[in-house]
């Protein structure tokens, strides 16, 4: 006989699991004792809602379902925002959170949450665990659930009580949930009309989401390009499926997006849409985009399919699959001038950028950086200012780029870089952020610490929520409630936690600084000041 | 336009508060909805009425397919479903319009599940049109309470979902 508790991380250790994040707290501590006496990592996070974050970053960059635990009622709350970010960026995750005894359940005791109710609207599936016996079967399909089909987070909400009861386990080799079935191949008969639709087409375009990342389908989309001759562009969640470099590559459509991007896109006559969903911010009018060109949507979950864009051949379908099937026809498109798209793509690229004393401008400071990082190198991009001057200056090269393009959450970076770094203790690992999103994650300086991760972190200071200024000053009154007053000495925190740390506020400095920064040995933050009047244009 | 969505799920905790909560985040209302077992104890089946657009339910069906507890979903035809709804109304009676009432129940259709001295307490299953029309013929004499199941169908024909 063993307890739940022992059968939840035998099951979590037959699910391959080797790294779990998460915050202890009284309901959990029979699971926590568990792990404990087993072989799988743990990461202490400072607060719960980092837990889910650095699931996710591991995910991202593992491929593996991310693992996070925390407590119940504060810590499961807490973890809510963490969970909301996985589903909208579609991360494979298990979220395992403590619970009251189960006979006690609904009484309002001491950190009591209806946590499966309150996740119900943003969370692929949830089990609340009333039977020990289902414990193993429960977490089989948890795993399965959270990496197949659209990958998403899964709750476990296992009651103390739950844990604490002895049983004897039969582990289930098999996963049979009949009201799950998602489809991987996608149907002939649309690929055909696809080849085909392609084919007639006099200027398509191919637009990758951040689907093609999680189906691992970045060479069949470059390749299905190559093959096509047709012109690429990412949403936000697409970015790094393909090299900046790329002949074929125009950039990234938006309302905060590449010029080039939204030409080719907006000039098209046929869009192929792949593992993307194209909501408001990719595509200001996605209900227009339907009347203005055909559709192709390729998506492994056909819900997308007509959610926001109107689509006239519809593909559902794992994408790296459809791709290959695809490519079988080998259908060879006529294309807008690529040279033209080339030389404006080039010219958005190099633009001259303007210098001010006392400043570092954001753009020069972010296409010095994506030179000199590694090929395979990981940057985790906050929300705000600093996310769109990345998305749009940083050169991707063959690594990743993870942001929270769905939720868009503050404070997702540094803790997305340390999953990312736990997942890939090797890979040069950079956080871009600024001074709004750094106070949401300054916490975990400790566990940077903790993990002895060198991460370095290039924070964009100008003391203000630089984004909601921008929408302030555009439709409003002016700004309200932006100014980041009496935030403290970002470099003395970062003494205070033992990390070191420099200054940027010169465009002459950049390289050096940046060398600086990517030779230290351990983590960093280079503080950079940006003239708080510059905007995500500039 | 209302229409009929006809759902095969899972008979546990919990699965009505997921298929609800589908509606309620995309503002839908729903009209009606009615949840019974089948003949296999494990699976229920719920029988929803939207009133929205086409393309509305479209997407209300595809995000219903996408919950793990659900396991069929179908949208019913209006001419191609045998569709009912029962009803209970109590209404005030006395010594001289008893029969009134009964000729009524005769003529629709509906059984006299309780009496009392001035109360009769009525029952009709039929399509949600006739009930309607029963009780517009039953408000002339003083309806005192109204309990409505919902509406229920299957397919007509041999087909099943």
């Amino acid at each position: 006989m063993i307890s739940g508790a022992e059968a939840l991380i035998e099951s979590l250790k037959r699910e391959g699991v080797t790294e779990i994040f998460g915050y202890a707290g009284a309901t959990i501590c029979p699971a926590a004792d568990a792990l404990k006496r087993s072989d799988i990592h743990y990461t202490l996070v400072r607060i719960e809602q980092n837990a889910g974050h650095m699931a996710s970053g591991y995910a991202r960059i593992s491929g593996k379902t991310g693992v996070c635990m925390v407590t119940s009622g504060p810590g499961a709350t807490n973890l809510i925002t963490g969970i909301a970010t996985a589903y909208m960026d579609s991360i494979p995750m298990v979220a395992i959170t403590g619970q009251v005894e189960s006979y006690l359940l609904g009484r309002d005791i001491f950190q009591e949450v209806d946590m499966t109710g309150a996740v119900a609207p943003f969370i692929k599936h949830s089990y609340l665990v009333k039977d020990v016996k289902q414990i193993p079967r429960i977490v089989k399909e948890a795993f399965h659930i959270a990496s197949t089909g659209r990958p998403g987070p899964v709750l476990l909400d296992i009651p103390i009580d739950v844990q604490k009861a002895m049983f004897e386990p039969v582990y289930p080799d098999s996963v049979d949930i009949r009201g799950y079935k998602p489809s991987y191949k996608g149907n002939i008969k649309q690929i055909e009309r696809a080849a085909k639709a392609i084919c007639q087409a006099k200027k398509p375009v191919l637009c990758l989401g951040g689907g093609v990342i999680s189906a691992h389908a970045e060479q069949e989309a470059i390749a299905f390009a190559e093959a096509s001759g047709i012109p690429v562009v990412t949403t936000m969640m697409g970015l790094s499926a393909i090299p900046t470099e790329h002949p074929l590559y125009m950039g990234m459509i938006g309302s905060f997006g590449h010029t080039c991007a939204n030409k080719t896109l907006g000039n098209a006559d046929l869009l192929i849409l792949v593992g993307a969903r194209v909501a408001n911010r990719a595509v200001l009018a996605p209900d227009q985009i339907g009347k203005l060109m055909k559709t192709i949507h390729i998506d492994v979950d056909p819900a997308e399919i007509g959610k926001n864009v109107s689509t006239n051949i519809p593909v559902v379908g794992d994408v790296k699959q459809v791709l290959l099937q695809l490519m079988e026809h080998c259908p060879v498109a006529q294309t807008q001038d690529l040279e033209t798209l080339r030389a404006r793509r080039n010219k958005e690229l190099t633009r001259e950028l303007p210098t001010k004393t006392g400043y570092a401008h954001p753009a020069r400071i972010i296409r010095a950086l994506g030179e000199k990082l590694d090929e395979h190198a990981c940057v985790s991009v906050d929300v705000g200012q600093n996310q769109i001057w990345a998305c749009k200056h940083l050169p991707q090269k063959n690594g990743r780029f993870l942001t929270s393009g769905g939720l868009g959450t503050m404070g997702y970076s540094l803790p997305a870089a340390l999953g990312a770094f736990v997942a890939d203790r090797d890979r040069q690992n950079v956080v871009i952020c600024g001074d709004g999103s750094f106070q949401m994650f300054e916490n975990e300086l400790a566990t940077v610490r903790n993990l002895g991760a060198p991460v370095k972190i290039v924070l964009m200071q100008n003391n203000v929520l630089g984004l909601v200024n921008e929408i302030q000053h555009s439709s409003y009154s002016g700004p309200f409630g932006v100014a980041l007053d009496h935030s403290p000495d970002f470099l003395k925190l970062a003494e205070a936690y033992g990390i070191s740390g420099g200054v940027l506020d010169s465009d002459g400095e950049i390289d050096r600084a940046l060398d600086v920064m990517l030779s230290h040995d351990g983590p960093y933050i280079l503080c950079c000041r940006i003239d708080p009047d510059a905007k995500t244009g500039d | 336009m209302k229409q009929t969505i006809s759902v095969l799920v899972e008979n546990q905790a919990g699965v009505l508060n997921r298929i609800t909560n589908l509606f309620s985040r995309r503002a839908f209302n729903i009209e009606s909805l009615a949840v019974g077992v089948t003949d296999d104890p494990s699976i229920s089946r719920i029988t929803i009425i939207v009133d929205s657009g086409n393309s509305v339910v479209e997407q209300v069906e595809k995000q219903l397919n996408k919950l793990v507890d659900v396991i069929k979903v179908r949208t019913l035809e209006d001419d191609k479903m045998i569709a009912r709804e029962l009803l209970i109304v109590k209404v005030s009676c006395t010594v001289k319009t008893r029969t009134d009432i009964m000729n009524l129940c005769q003529i629709m259709g509906a059984k006299i599940a309780d009496v009392s001295p001035n109360t009769m307490t009525l029952e009709l299953s039929d399509t949600g049109d006739r009930l309607e029309l029963f009780l517009s013929l039953l408000r002339p004499f003083s309806i005192l309470e109204v309990a409505r199941t919902g509406l229920i169908a299957v397919q007509k024909g041999s087909g099943k979902m």
